[in-house]
């Protein structure tokens, strides 16, 4: 069973541009997948307003008895997040080698027009291959 | 998980992929010498470097917060540290000193001993206007607007036109607060 169920990312005004569904469970519609992106940008900064402490960065971590969500917020306000299986390890690297694929493939893009859609094989493919790579390689990052 | 230690630009410097510096700046070169063929002004070619490289550090800043492992300069002064001792190592492979703080501690001067963009470059007459690297104060112009700092990026000392070095002037204009909600009236 794959323990990633799917990936999100978000632009800074809590648009969604990218979403991939790694699971048989669960899978959503358009329309589902973009409300849930902006109900989550909204609730991240909520977050952040609501934090006791200053200089809070917003949720990064959001477990339930049926998934984990991993948020990583660029400082430039782009947001990747992951939901997996409880307990699935070491996706804050994971998030950041992401985050490394998305500088690379994505903005170096010339077609690519900032905060739209994400739509570049490049990407698409080597996203898939990080996903897929033993999640032991990961550590080593 | 603790956050990953920033690397140095040394380290980021060695761990990416790079191109034959000739290549580099005879591409650059030959991009300026088309923008003066298409445009005629002096003036323009000016205005359309800085315009490039705008769009250059809009898109290099993740890049640069990606592979580096920066997190967030508590003040202006660390900003400028980062961007001569990180931020320019990493990508052109020199280093830059900070100098010149202004008493408000909101404009500081990059000087640049070495410059991998004019290895091969005079300047004729007919150009004197011509702030050849014009393409850096945008980059850096745009990357630092994507971390909310809206500055303004001026040339002051320039080999090509008979100076000692490089001199970037950059000036703080104002700091967007990122928090969510914006205020009403913006």
């Amino acid at each position: 069973m794959a323990a990633i169920y799917s990936l999100f990312i978000i632009n800074k005004s809590g648009g969604l541009i990218f979403y991939k569904d790694y699971g048989s469970a669960g899978r959503m519609d358009t329309n589902d997948s973009l409300r849930l992106a902006s109900l989550w940008h909204s609730m991240h900064a909520i977050s952040q307003q609501l934090s006791p402490t200053t200089g809070c960065a917003g949720i990064e971590l959001l477990q339930a008895h049926t998934f984990d969500l991993h948020c990583f917020q660029a400082l430039t306000g782009t947001k990747f997040f992951v939901v997996c299986e409880p307990g699935t390890l070491h996706m804050e690297a994971l998030l950041k080698v992401i985050y490394e694929l998305y500088t690379d493939y994505v903005l170096k893009n010339p077609f690519y027009e900032m905060e739209m859609p994400i739509r570049c094989e490049l990407f698409d493919l080597n996203l898939s291959q990080v996903i897929q790579k033993d999640r032991v390689a990961l550590l080593g990052r | 998980m603790a956050p990953l230690a920033p690397k140095t630009g040394d380290a980021v410097f060695a761990s990416v992929d790079r191109v034959n510096a000739e290549l580099f700046t005879l591409t650059y070169g030959a991009m300026v010498r088309q923008l003066l063929t298409d445009l005629e002004e002096v003036d323009e070619v000016n205005k359309q470097l800085d315009q490039m490289g705008y769009n250059i550090g809009v898109r290099l800043i993740d890049e640069f917060l990606a592979k580096s492992n920066v997190s967030r300069c508590v003040d202006f002064k660390e900003t400028a540290d980062v961007i001569a001792k990180v931020g320019f190592k990493m990508f052109l492979g020199i280093t830059a000193s900070v100098t010149s703080w202004d008493a408000e501690g909101t404009s500081f001067s990059l000087v640049l001993e070495d410059n991998p963009l004019v290895d091969f470059v005079e300047l004729p007459d007919t150009c004197q206007g011509l702030h050849y690297c014009n393409i850096l104060s945008g980059v850096l112009r745009g990357a630092l607007e994507m971390v909310s700092m809206k500055t303004e990026v001026t040339w002051v000392r320039d080999m090509l036109h008979g100076d000692d070095a490089y001199e970037l002037r950059v000036k703080l204009l104002k700091q967007v607060p990122e928090e969510y909600p914006y205020k009403d009236d913006e």
